[in-house]
């Protein structure tokens, strides 16, 4: 009842608003074996990639809007998920994480067998340097982020974990769980964190 | 024709070159995200101001004879074919569609009731057909699209109407939101990652806000599309198989039940806009 009710408060409020009381509901068996049929041909290694666990299945089932009580238990799961370097040591080498922030390779199906290292891709979504200006605008500019922060070991790993698992921070964040779903290795988001964070990086020029 | 191509390349690089060598001297990235946008729009209506620049129109002319043309182990043209209007009635039928068809008890969308009619009535192995649907880059669209692309064109100035009444109709649609807002895959991605909000950007690329009438309306009549990055005519079906490898999914089922039902979602939300096919895209 509780998310109709928003529902309407919110087409009431924004005249534009496609929100609908009325919409219909799918069964979410229904649409899980329609996700299965669809994709019937792909290899068994893949079919993990078919199976959204709770944390997302809780992100689509609230249109990334969770309650307060289930953000609060998404980012409570999702803050177990993050692993650290042994050493604790969480800035690597900007240059390298520059590379990786350019780069939109892996993973797709087209990428197999791996000829390049998985990629960040940062710069899809997020604005980072000055001398970038093909950048993406679905997350916030990152801009002389490091500078605004300063370089305290709780603003590191503050970032750190943003880029591991950002549900760890912000339950039902759109960005993907970098390190905890495996497409970036712990070297790899040190690296970034280094983009971000280092003085000498031109994101903080 | 392909001086044309290389003159729009030209000009869209020299509109990208432009918004990269004046960005030091520009005081504020607002500004600079604004002439990026500027300059982008200046290409994309060099692109539309010469309608005859546009290379899918070749794909429509060869979609109508293939239409025409008796093939397949049965050997006979595609002239019976319903598209929902009757058999051989063309003009139109893509405004309506996807709709649901009686003799298939299934929603289709125009590629999947190609394949359909491609199946029943000339004999050719679905199998086949969906092994490899799609084109590689700079290959040209294949033989359905072709057709689906003639038959789209030949709906241009229509406006989407598909039905509704229908609870299978009605269904599909739900179905299609709910796979729209769905995220699974190792990026946690679902298509209302980068279609949820207007105004948004990957990289330079525009993303329409899908959910959304306005924003709807303006672009799913475009599709199947001439894709200037791909050089080739690329279909719905296509497009959806394209955002799902982005997606870091499997292989999108052409013509599967999530396909349509996406399909079924997306022009319930472009009703009443306009059919445009082939626009030409980036």
């Amino acid at each position: 009842m509780k998310p109709i009710l928003v529902a309407v408060g919110l087409s009431a409020l924004f005249a534009t608003s496609t929100l609908s009381a009325d919409r219909l509901t799918v069964d979410p068996a229904r649409a899980e074996a329609a996700i299965k049929a669809a994709f019937r041909a792909a290899p068994p290694d893949w079919q993990s990639r078919l199976i959204p666990d709770d944390t997302l299945s809780e992100c689509s089932g609230t249109d990334n809007s969770p309650s307060a009580a289930q953000f609060e238990a998404i980012r409570k799961r999702e803050a177990a998920k993050v692993a650290y370097p042994d050493d604790g040591k969480l800035l690597g080498d900007w240059k390298k994480g520059e590379r990786l922030a350019q780069s939109g390779y892996g993973m797709r199906f087209t990428d197999y067998p791996p000829r390049n290292p998985n990629g960040g891709n940062c710069y899809a979504c997020h604005q980072l340097t000055r001398h970038e200006v093909s950048y993406g605008t679905i997350g916030p500019s990152l801009l002389g982020y490091g500078k605004a922060r300063g370089t305290t070991p709780e603003a590191v790993k503050e970032v750190y974990e943003k880029i591991y698992n950002p549900h760890a921070t912000f339950a039902c964040s759109l960005m993907p769980r970098f390190g905890t779903n495996k497409v970036l290795t712990v070297e790899q988001t040190k690296d970034l964190v280094a983009l971000l964070m280092d003085p000498a990086s031109p994101v903080n020029e | 024709m392909l001086t044309r191509r290389g003159a729009l390349f030209a000009a869209a690089v020299a509109a990208l070159a432009w918004c990269g060598t004046s960005a030091s001297e520009r005081s504020s990235l607002r500004g600079q995200e604004t002439d990026t946008e500027r300059a982008i729009e200046h290409y994309r209506q060099m692109l539309k101001d010469d309608p005859w620049s546009n290379p899918g129109l070749l794909d429509v002319d060869r979609g109508e004879t293939l239409w025409a043309t008796p093939r397949g182990p049965k050997n006979v043209s595609l002239e019976a074919c319903d598209l929902g209007k009757g058999p051989g009635k063309v003009e139109g039928a893509f405004a309506e569609l996807p709709r649901y068809f009686a003799d298939a008890d299934q929603v289709m969308d125009l590629e999947t009731r190609l394949l359909w009619c491609m199946e029943k009535l000339q004999g050719f192995n679905r199998a086949d057909i969906i092994k490899r649907p799609h084109p590689g880059g700079g290959q040209p669209v294949k033989e359905l699209g072709a057709i689906a692309t003639w038959i789209a064109h030949q709906a241009n100035g229509a406006r989407f109407a598909a039905p509704s009444a229908h609870p299978k109709e009605k269904e599909a649609v739900a179905l299609g939101q709910a796979l729209f807002e769905r995220r699974s895959g190792p990026f946690d991605f679902a298509c209302t990652t980068c279609h949820a909000e207007p105004g948004k950007r990957i990289r330079l690329q525009g993303l329409p806000h899908l959910a959304s009438p306005e924003e709807a309306r303006k672009v799913i009549g475009e599709w199947p599309a001439y894709r200037v990055s791909s050089t080739h005519v690329m279909t719905m079906q296509h497009r959806l198989y394209d955002c799902y490898w982005q997606m870091r999914m499997p292989e999108l089922e052409f013509g599967s039940e999530a396909s349509v039902a996406l399909i079924a979602y997306l022009v319930n939300k472009a009703d009443g806009g306009e059919i445009t096919a082939p626009a030409i895209k980036r």
